[in-house]
């Protein structure tokens, strides 16, 4: 086994490993801890690989903002300290029969198929992922790219439109939320 | 050099590792969380693919940053729709806001 294959391997327990604590911590702040940690760890295997872009890009977007914002709304919902209740046995159960179907079904498929590596070797110079997102003919990516950034702005409006406070204007509105119906 | 089965049974154990948490949490904040696992697991394999099969594209690369950038919005929009749930609930349980099922 050489040093890559070992380090290959013990990344991708790392990842499993911490994605599962992830799913399975009764304290929601652990289990988003926990997240953040599987996300460096599937940083690290896109290290690994030698995509140090897209590695970037999962440690800037990821790391850096998604697991923040996740960090951020479990404080504004209070309840970082509490427990969460334990699902039932029986939804257990059946989960875990699911998904020790689907892993063996997944499993049984890619192992019947031999993936034959190509000999050429990835080239992996950033600018060729920049020419490419700017380039407008056949197989560029100029379009899917202004259409992620309408994305990002619609994303934007919306998230300020339905997180705002009312300031009384919707009058109608402001009663209803503020007399929760539980 | 490690074959890409191997890569892609990482990728399929991280992937129901997510489908595990989406069925057993009630959580909003968690689900949103086992989400996030799943949509990685996505990216690992179209960045796998990408690199040892056909290395003369970026369409995998690509693929992957289009993925990390709606995620990233997905994420950020079911935050404020968590919050302003909680504001008129006060609660994050999915089975606490059942209005629209009966």
């Amino acid at each position: 086994m050489t040093l890559a294959q070992i380090v290959f391997y013990l990344l991708a327990t790392f990842t499993l490993v911490m994605a599962w604590l992830s799913v399975s911590a009764r304290q929601l702040f652990r289990s988003a801890i926990w997240l953040l940690f599987a996300l460096v760890g599937v940083a690290g295997i896109y290290f690994w690989m030698e995509m140090e872009f897209i590695a970037a890009v999962q440690i800037v977007v990821y790391v850096g903002g998604v697991v923040v914002l996740i960090i951020f709304s479990i404080f504004l919902t209070n309840q970082s300290g509490d427990d969460m209740p334990l699902a039932g046995m029986r939804r257990r159960i059946a989960a875990a029969l699911a998904v020790l179907f689907g892993i063996g079904f997944t499993a049984l498929l890619v192992a019947g198929h031999s993936f034959t590596a190509s000999p050429e070797k990835f080239d992996n110079e950033v600018s060729r992922i920049g020419y490419a997102m700017l380039d407008t003919g056949v197989g560029g990516y100029a379009l899917p790219f202004e259409a992620v950034s309408l994305l990002l702005l619609a994303a934007m409006v919306g998230c300020i439109v339905i997180a705002i406070k009312d300031d009384g204007r919707g009058k109608a509105n402001k009663e209803t939320s503020a007399t929760p119906e539980k | 050099m490690v074959p890409v089965s191997h890569m892609l049974f990482f990728s399929t154990a991280l992937f129901f590792i997510g489908v595990y948490g989406l069925l057993t949490r009630r959580n909003m904040i968690a689900l949103l969380m086992s989400i996030e696992l799943m949509l990685n697991s996505v990216n690992i394999n179209f960045v796998v693919f990408n690199k040892y099969l056909w290395p003369g594209q970026l369409d995998g690369v690509f693929f992957s940053i289009f993925i990390i950038a709606i995620a990233a919005a997905e994420a950020a929009v079911a935050i404020a729709i968590v919050i302003n749930l909680y504001r008129s609930h006060l609660s994050v349980d999915v089975d606490d806001a059942a209005e629209l099922k009966y």
